[in-house]
């Protein structure tokens, strides 16, 4: 479902990503491992629009999205979290999740004006999709709360859900369980897994071994912008040239 | 007491003024130095139609609405799907020119000798001429744009907005057009802020370029910012407080030359007052001190 080939971006000399090429497909998640540095956000950057790649094309359900804007990229079905993590802290819960759903037709400022009933429809399903979501979730009492009174671990469950909430084919993680305690850990480690079952797929950005070889069908190591190795699991992290890296 | 209904109006005209850049300045968290020059343009248009065609007052308000949206969309679209900082200086740009052709296309709009004599407002048949006549319609107008305003804050849009104000990135990366939002909300105020123009001119039956100045322009975002930044209500609460207040001078005596002087270090200090120690307003949830 995704095709990317011979992707390159470099930051004022520094080669983020050079000639990246890789695939991923239905219902499967990837894991992507490698260095500090190694231009893995990079690459979720240049995915979703974000970061221009300086050449290469990436192909998403037969669309070429190499040029297209964030905001279409999305649309066509690929969400994404930050290693920042990113949410509107200033606001409660349930109103993150509402602002990533995809239809939004509720946001149109002629349905505002002339079709006040409509729209308040759209938000009461959309409310309740949400509510659904945090249930699933197991934090349904926080949905009225302010983002930013969540702990740390609960505010990168609810990123993750935010991506559920676009119902996008493809995920990409970056780094969801980084600091967060193991209880919280093992939640997320269910969403995620489950995720092939619903069709979707993941790229997932962790530097945890042991969540990564729980969880993923696919590893692609990465150092210096460049694929090093690839395979399952197992493989790929008795790869020499993976020992090596991560022993330098 | 025709006094005082003349200080509720302009407490009206100012509220149009203010709501409507409450939209941009305080929900969006996006500057615009420019609201005075839509003011502008709403007057104008809704002068020039009046004079040289005499055409009636609720089509000259419509066409002021019209024009201020069109400018509006031109200022917004190239801008403010760049940074925002090249939209503070677009706005910048927009507002110094504007004041400048008025000033300058003398055969057309008078240039610092302004349009006298503009036609007093005549809807289906009848004449609002008489202070109170006039309130009434300030109040209708205001009552309109800040039900507009209102329900648009209140929307999911309103909440795109706030969302937009708070983490671009975040909302960009819900899927949202985060420069197409912040150009249908430009628009918006914009053409909200010419009602405010087609009144003043109506009322006052005399408009110069003066009226329309980049002061006027930071005195609305006084207004915006002392009320209360990303609430309405906080809006009327600050043209209140700011048109009225100086008037109060008036009343100690002082002489026009020097209570003029006065008003504009009021304003300051006021507005300085706010910044430290209050930057949410008196009603506002978003403080603005970025
Ligand atoms: N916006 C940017 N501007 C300049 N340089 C950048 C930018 N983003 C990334 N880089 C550089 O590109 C390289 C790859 O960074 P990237 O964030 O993709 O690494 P990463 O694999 O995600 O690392 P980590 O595991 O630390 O998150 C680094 O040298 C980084 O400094
Ligand atoms: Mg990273």
């Amino acid at each position: 479902m995704l095709k990317i080939e011979n992707l390159n971006k470099s930051f004022d000399g520094v080669k983020a990503l050079n000639d990246f090429s890789c695939v991923v497909h239905e219902n499967e998640i990837v894991g992507l491992i490698g260095p500090n540095g190694a231009g893995k956000s990079t690459l979720f950057n240049v995915i979703t629009g974000f970061i221009e790649s300086d050449r290469g094309k990436i192909e998403f359900n037969g669309n070429v999205i190499t040029k297209y804007p964030s905001h279409k990229i999305i649309k066509l079905g690929i969400s994404r979290t930050f290693q920042d993590l990113r949410l509107i802290k200033q606001m409660p819960v349930l109103d993150n999740i509402l602002l990533c759903f995809n239809h939004q037709q509720n946001e149109q400022i002629q349905n505002i004006i002339f079709r006040p009933k409509s729209i308040s429809k759209v938000e009461q399903d959309n409310k309740q999709k949400a509510l659904d979501l945090l249930r699933y979730a197991g934090i349904e009492d926080k949905a009225n709360d302010l983002a930013g009174t969540l702990s740390y671990g609960q505010q990168k469950l609810l990123s993750i859900i935010c991506c559920l909430a676009a119902d996008s084919k493809l995920l990409l993680l970056d780094e969801p369980i980084a600091g967060i305690n193991p209880e919280m850990r093992d939640k997320i480690l269910t969403i995620i897994s489950e995720l092939p079952l619903k069709g979707k797929s993941v790229i997932l950005i962790e530097h945890d071994m042991d969540f990564i070889m729980r969880i993923c069908n696919r590893l692609i190591f990465m150092d210096t912008g460049t694929k090093v190795s690839e395979g399952i699991p197992e493989e790929v992290r008795n790869d020499p040239k993976v020992i090596e890296a991560y022993l330098e | 007491m025709e006094y005082i209904l003349h200080i509720l109006i302009l407490i009206g005209i100012y509220t149009i003024l203010s709501v409507s850049l409450n939209l941009l300045v305080g929900y969006t968290g996006i500057l615009s130095i420019a609201h005075a020059a839509f003011y502008g343009v709403g007057a104008y248009v809704a002068a020039l139609m009046a004079l040289k065609l005499q055409t009636p007052f609720l089509l000259n308000l419509f066409l002021a609405i019209i024009a201020s949206g069109i400018f509006g969309a031109l200022v917004g679209i190239p801008s403010l799907r760049l940074r925002d900082d090249y939209f503070v200086i677009a706005t910048f740009a927009f507002q110094i020119i504007t004041f400048s052709i008025l000033n300058n296309l003398v055969d057309f709009t008078g240039g610092p000798l302004g349009l006298p004599g503009i036609p007093q407002p005549n809807i289906f048949g009848f004449e609002i001429t008489t202070h109170i006549e006039f309130l009434i319609l300030v109040l209708i107008l205001a009552g309109i744009t800040f039900w507009i305003s209102n329900r648009i804050v209140k929307s999911p849009f309103g909440r795109l907005l706030k969302a937009i104000r708070e983490d671009e990135v975040f909302v960009r990366a819900s899927g949202r057009n985060v420069s197409s939002a912040k150009i249908k909300v430009f628009v918006i105020g914009a053409s909200l802020a010419s009602i405010a123009g087609v009144i003043y001119a109506t009322y006052i039956t005399y408009i110069d370029p003066t009226s329309f100045t980049i002061m006027e322009s930071i005195f609305i975002i006084s207004i915006v910012i002392i009320g209360g930044s990303a609430n309405l209500k906080g809006s009327i609460v600050g043209a209140a407080v700011l048109i009225a207040l100086p008037e109060l001078l008036r009343f100690i005596g002082l002489p026009n030359s020097i209570a003029a002087n006065i008003r504009q270090i009021l304003y300051g200090a006021l507005l300085v007052i706010f910044m430290l120690w209050r930057p949410q307003g008196f009603l506002g949830e978003y403080k603005f001190n970025k």
